[in-house]
């Protein structure tokens, strides 16, 4: 059977060719249409409710996911570059006072170390005869600042070795599995609190400070000890310790209450 | 007499076009929620200041101010997108050949400013015809150095101590937050720019990055 024979006139094609054009793009328009909703669908539910500390879930679940990954490459070996003590700021930024109200009296302080099954509270001289590390480091806030500051105090990590805390034995570690996932700091006031993963706390740079700039700490840069760990933001680096409880599940942290991301790891 | 064109611009393009386009600009807005935290820059001459980045009217005009964690929520979810499409694009551009079209050739910075009078009309002479001229060309591929420099610029302030050396590459943590601020301000330029010239192309063009398809007037 033969085909049918398409006359083969200049404006028929011309038309035709029109036609197609018109037909395309409008078709091409309805798919972009179409795939527009998948941002649409995205924003949705990256945006959806419930909130999870001021983060709606799906955002929070990715910044986990970005933790995740992050623990993958984090290393004790990984140290923040750190300076000449004569580069160090002789004034030292203050930023935030949460936790430090309230009556207080450096006298009668003591910190106090808690674990499922443990319990035992220290002095500030006990912390002073663990050894005594320096660190000139550029400390960094969150909200994008950055200044290089001169502290001085005890391995949080010496201060776990030494009084065989911080593993679910209580005893010595026999493997990086043996400690608990989680550290939390709060203030004698609770008004201000911590949490960090282990491996941070752990960190060779992370000190229990108590003092800056080679002087004992005073009270708004978080006398009588507070937290220097520079694998971290400023927030997480709690002044005015009164508490330090060692847990699986994470302790309560101030700003990511409020919004912020859990690690903020550096 | 009209004649289409096929595959003017193939598909996986125009799907890594439009993907960068809501994701960057959600890359600079949840940036800007985060510049606001400590926003230092500005341009200054001989002691004027020229340009403050930014004045605290822009910031509220936009609702920027105290959405820092807000900010950063989305900037950390949405780099995965930024950084996998900008990958996809880059092997696919080498894989497909497409790379031919957008690497800038020996003559075309010369040849750029030639189009670059042309458009601003100083220039009669009509400029040779290329699928990109040589000033696309040089567009086309910084704009993905760009994105190579907001990326690495950005892992260099994401964490600095996991990845010092690259901080230190950056040179140092305050000089990679100046450079992944002024890329940004880079990416803003192009984008006012790109949209005169798709304007200034007219509708054939632009309709070519959604259908792919390109229509040519033939001489009969």
């Amino acid at each position: 059977m033969e085909k049918e024979q398409i006359p083969h006139m200049p404006e028929r094609e011309k038309l035709t060719t029109e036609q197609q054009i018109r037909r395309r793009t409008l078709n091409a328009f309805a798919w972009f249409g179409l795939a527009s909703l998948l941002p649409v669908g995205i924003w949705k539910a990256l945006t959806a409710k419930p909130l999870e500390g001021g983060v709606p879930t799906a955002l929070r679940s990715i910044l986990d996911v970005n933790e995740t990954i992050a623990s993958t490459y984090f290393s004790n070996q990984h140290l923040a570059p750190t300076f000449a003590v004569s580069e160090a700021a002789k004034q030292v930024r203050v930023n935030g006072a949460a936790g430090l109200g309230g009556k207080f009296d450096p006298a009668t302080w003591q910190l106090a170390i808690s674990q499922p099954g443990k319990a035992l509270t220290l002095s500030l001289d006990e912390i002073k005869a663990l050894p005594k590390y320096d660190l000139v480091f550029d400390f960094k806030c969150v909200e994008g600042w950055s200044q290089v500051q001169h502290w001085a105090g005890a391995r949080l990590a010496d201060l776990v070795a030494k009084y065989q805390v911080g593993t679910r034995t209580g005893q010595q570690p026999t493997g990086e599995a043996d400690f608990f996932k989680h550290v939390g700091m709060e203030t004698p006031d609770k008004g201000y609190y911590v949490g960090l993963d282990i491996a941070s706390a752990l960190h060779p740079q992370t000190l229990l400070a108590y003092e800056m700039n080679g002087e004992a700490l005073t009270a708004p840069h978080g006398a009588p000890l507070r937290l220097i760990v520079p694998v971290k933001y400023g927030v997480k680096n709690m002044k005015r310790i009164s508490m330090i409880t060692f847990a699986d599940d994470r302790p309560r942290d101030y700003w990511a209450e409020r919004g912020y991301d859990y690690y903020l790891g550096l | 007499m009209k004649r289409i064109v096929e595959n003017k611009h193939p598909l996986a393009i125009r799907w890594f076009h439009w993907v960068n386009f809501p994701v960057l600009a959600l890359m600079i807005w949840s940036g800007l929620l985060i510049y606001w935290a400590y926003h230092p820059y500005k341009i200054q001459v001989a002691g004027y200041t020229l340009v403050t980045f930014f004045p605290s009217g822009f910031f509220k005009a936009l609702n920027v101010p105290f959405r820092l964690a807000e900010g950063m929520s989305w900037h950390f979810a949405l780099m995965w997108l930024f950084t996998l499409n900008g990958i996809l694009y880059v092997v696919y551009t080498f894989i497909s050949g497409e790379w031919r079209y957008l690497l800038p050739k020996r003559n075309s910075v010369r040849e750029a400013w030639q189009v670059v009078l042309h458009d601003l009309g100083i220039r009669k002479e009509p400029l040779p015809v290329e699928k990109y001229n040589a000033a696309q060309r040089i567009a086309y591929t910084s704009i993905i150095v760009m994105g190579l420099g907001s990326l690495l610029t950005g892992l260099a302030i994401y964490k600095p101590t996991q990845f010092w050396w690259l901080t230190t590459l950056m040179g140092g943590y305050e000089t990679a937050r100046l450079i992944h601020f002024a890329l940004t301000i880079g990416y803003v330029l192009f984008f006012v720019i790109h949209v005169a010239q798709v304007v200034k192309a007219g509708w054939t063009n632009f309709r070519s990055m959604i259908a792919g398809f390109d229509v040519v007037d033939e001489q009969a």
